[in-house]
């Protein structure tokens, strides 16, 4: 063997510090743009939601492992975070409440050491059954020991408590979201350097290719357990700044539908990117936050925009965003415009005939006391009349049809665009 | 344990498990042909429980039987056409997750059409009612007595003698009968008819299935509805033994794929096997009022509240029933990765 040493050339990679200050800036000045009390809690929720989505990514987008049960991790954390703020507030421990989230975190991972053997002895399909099997196993549980899980009240806490620190006492909504923030971030880019890291590289290995990983001579159970174990001390942190923000955790935290609401929206925010669940976890708590007091169908369109989404762009919006900025580097979005417009209003069209049958439905079936008429959009409709419920049909189909027809044209104009790109990436190569 | 107490709980066990079965067999017909894993079917098990209540209002319980699960299973053919088979090209991830979706959507239309409360959906006036009444005295033993035993059986004149009466009931002997017909039908149309062999042979073989001049996606779209019209048909005689209300796809949603993976994936007898097993146990542990507590002061030993990790064994049998099923799963993991019956690991 010779000793060769081997000298690389490593460009100071503006890009990349570019984003992360960006990210750190965005997190740092948006409580100051949006300063009203709803905007700081949502904020602050979506801070915790883009922890939990990006941990959940880890299985998900990484792995290509679908669990139906990741709400155990984060929701054990938060029971394990809340007691513990208990029992500091009771004076039987001492720990600064900023580092509780971290006690959080480590329930989680101490919970996926425990459930994750189990779980991860199967990839793909029968792993999706047993996330589900072992999330109900949690949930029936937390039903039957109302010590530990507060029963139907949940568990209360409070979290100031403890010697402030500079005068921070957490009390106030806004030193709490700083404190997410910071936790957001560090946990962000210790995840991104996670899918750096050689284990990280395995994972996708093992998502992609299992047999040719368990060939030469790596457990593929053994990568997915550790990637399993890292994911769930993330979900916990995020549980344990869950329970400092909401000072109350319910049994609701561990349920089936929490572990939904994280699959579905690390789904449609984008799963093949690592900035994918960022966005996920924002539209999170705007849909669960805003879309459920605006309509209270909001879990139907939910349902459909999300089949929508796997049917036309199973990328998600990561995808999509993605797809238009490669076609702007080649100076071709403006091209599209025109072809966006017009189906952007073809498919505003559209869907202000179906909600509005939607909404005159549920109005008609929970508001009935109010009577017939309804606020849509600024008009008023009359639930009970044929003339409303005609005319939005005749809204709904004329949008259906114009859809139709914008969607073809833009598919065209987008496959044009796509092989032009094609062909000027060929003659780059050949040059 | 008494025997007539036994006789009853182990038919209500293996009725239940039978339910179980008519739902884990459509899951495991669709997976192991498709390879499809389908989210939605406690959801088709759902609506099949609301047609059947909406057509047994119009037209009575019988026209309904037929009607619910072709319904169902249209829905599911349609849904396999227009959606399903566009996502097919992204892989099982995608087709797993849009039928994840269409759970949503569809407890959500339900609760549209129907509304958010349990609906009125009563067994039919001929099946109402006991089946055999099993009286048991302590002087002459056990006797079965068809439908509802007189009252003067069940009164003992003699206050030495005492004598229980217990009912079983005629829609339970009835949703036994209609799936083990079930069971029977698939079986035999599967292994005995043509349409068996192609929807066998395009698993398997599907270019060849083709060439030879069949219509694969046809044949998939098929075997999607039949196995969704089999969850309806499920609804139909599950939805008025137990409650018809939106939550119904929930409680059982998650206990069908316990039976799936413990019978072993794709493997029919197994999940035949799985929900028996399933039914009774979960049936006999609602029954029993026993804790560790019971257990200990039985072997004299003395456990207060101050003892250690004593609210896990106040626990009764009855109250850690609901999580039997996935205790069994985390179980068979461990010791059986393949499940019951299954041949294939992983």
């Amino acid at each position: 063997m010779s000793n060769v040493t081997n000298f690389h050339f490593k460009p100071y990679n503006v890009g990349r510090w570019i984003i992360w200050g960006a990210y750190a800036l965005v997190l740092l000045i948006a409580p100051l743009l949006f300063s009203s009390s709803l905007s700081t809690t949502m904020l602050s929720q979506m801070g915790i939601a883009i922890i939990a989505c990006l941990a959940y990514n880890m299985l998900l987008g990484q792995g290509g492992m679908l669990s139906f049960g990741h709400a155990v991790y984060s929701g054990l954390g938060s029971f394990l975070t809340i007691h513990t703020l208990n029992m500091v507030s009771n004076g039987e421990l001492q720990l600064p409440v900023s580092l509780m989230p971290l006690v959080g975190g480590l329930a989680g991972l101490a919970f996926a050491v425990l459930l994750g053997y189990v779980t991860t002895k199967k990839a793909g399909t029968p792993f999706a059954m047993i996330t589900l099997g072992i999330g109900e196993l949690v949930w029936a549980m937390s039903l039957m020991f109302p010590e530990f899980f507060g029963g139907e009240g949940g568990i209360t806490g409070n979290r100031v408590t403890g010697k402030g620190w500079f005068g921070i006492s957490f009390g106030p909504q806004i030193q709490l979201y700083y404190l997410i923030a910071v936790y957001c971030f560090v946990c962000t880019a210790l995840m991104f350097a996670f899918t750096g890291t050689p284990l990280g590289r395995m994972l996708n290995a093992v998502r992609d290719n299992p047999e040719r990983v368990e060939f030469i001579g790596y457990n593929t159970q053994r990568v997915r357990y550790i990637a399993f174990i890292l994911s769930g001390f993330f979900a916990g942190i995020s549980g344990g700044l869950a329970a400092l923000n909401f000072e109350i955790v319910t049994a609701e935290v561990v349920g089936a539908g929490r572990s939904g609401a994280y699959l579905l929206f690390v789904f449609l925010g984008g799963a093949t990117f690592f900035f994918g669940p960022i966005i996920g976890a924002v539209l999170m708590v705007i849909a669960f936050v805003l879309l459920s007091e605006l309509t209270k169908a909001w879990l139907l369109y939910l349902g459909l925009v999300f089949m929508f989404m796997v049917m036309f762009a199973p990328g998600g919006i990561a995808s999509l965003i993605m797809m238009n900025v490669r076609v702007a580097a080649y100076g071709k979005l403006r091209r599209l415009w025109p072809a966006y417009a017009k189906l952007a209003a073809t498919a505003l069209l559209m869907l202000a005939g179906a909600a509005s049958m939607i909404e005159m439905v549920y109005h008609l079936q929970l508001n009935e006391a109010l009577g017939p008429e309804m606020r849509f959009l600024g008009l008023t409709l009359n639930t009970k009349g044929v003339g409303t419920w005609l005319g939005a049909t005749v809204v709904l189909a004329i949008g259906v049809g114009l859809f139709e027809w914008a969607r073809r044209r833009f598919a065209q104009e987008w496959n044009e665009v796509q092989e032009e790109i094609e062909h000027l990436n060929r003659r780059r190569e050949a040059l | 344990m008494e025997s007539s107490f036994f006789t009853i709980s182990m038919l209500n066990g293996v009725s239940y498990g039978l339910l179980l079965f008519m739902l884990s067999s459509g899951l495991t017909l669709i997976f192991s042909m498709m390879g499809v894993l389908n989210f939605a079917h406690a959801s088709f098990y759902m609506l099949g429980a609301y047609v059947a209540f909406t057509t047994a209002e119009l037209v009575g319980f019988w026209p309904a039987l037929l009607v619910a699960p072709l319904v169902v299973g249209g829905v599911g053919a349609l849904f396999e056409k227009y959606c399903l088979r566009r996502v097919h090209k992204f892989g099982h991830v995608p087709e797993l997750l849009i039928t994840f979706g269409l759970s949503y959507v569809l407890l959500e239309l339900v609760q549209l059409v129907w509304g958010r409360s349990a609906v009125n959906y009563r067994v039919p006036a001929a099946l109402d009612g006991p089946l055999f009444t099993i009286v048991s005295s302590s002087a002459s033993g056990l006797d079965f007595v068809w439908r509802q035993a007189p009252a003067q059986l069940c009164n003992s004149v003699d206050p030495s003698v005492v004598v229980s009466c217990t009912q079983f009931p005629a829609y339970r002997g009835f949703m036994m009968l209609v799936a083990i017909f079930m069971l029977v039908a698939v079986w035999l149309l599967l292994t005995r008819t043509r349409i068996g062999l192609v929807i066998q042979a395009a698993l398997t073989h599907p270019e060849t299935v083709e060439a030879l001049g069949h219509n694969v996606p046809r044949v998939f779209m098929l075997v999607f509805g039949g196995g969704a019209a089999l969850a309806g048909l499920a609804g139909v005689i599950g939805g008025n033994a137990f409650v018809t209300e939106p939550g119904m796809a929930a409680t059982v949603g998650s206990i069908i794929f316990v039976v799936v993976v413990v019978g072993g994936m794709g493997s029919l007898a197994g999940a035949f096997l799985a929900s028996l097993l399933i039914g009774v146990i979960q049936t006999f542990a609602v029954a029993v009022d026993y804790s560790l507590v019971n257990l200990f002061s039985y072997a004299g030993w003395a456990i207060t509240p101050e003892t250690f990790g004593y609210p896990v064994l106040r626990l009764t049998v009855s109250q850690v029933a609901p999580i039997l099923p996935y205790l069994f799963l985390v179980l068979i993991l461990i010791f059986r990765p393949r499940g019951l019956l299954g041949t294939r690991e992983g």
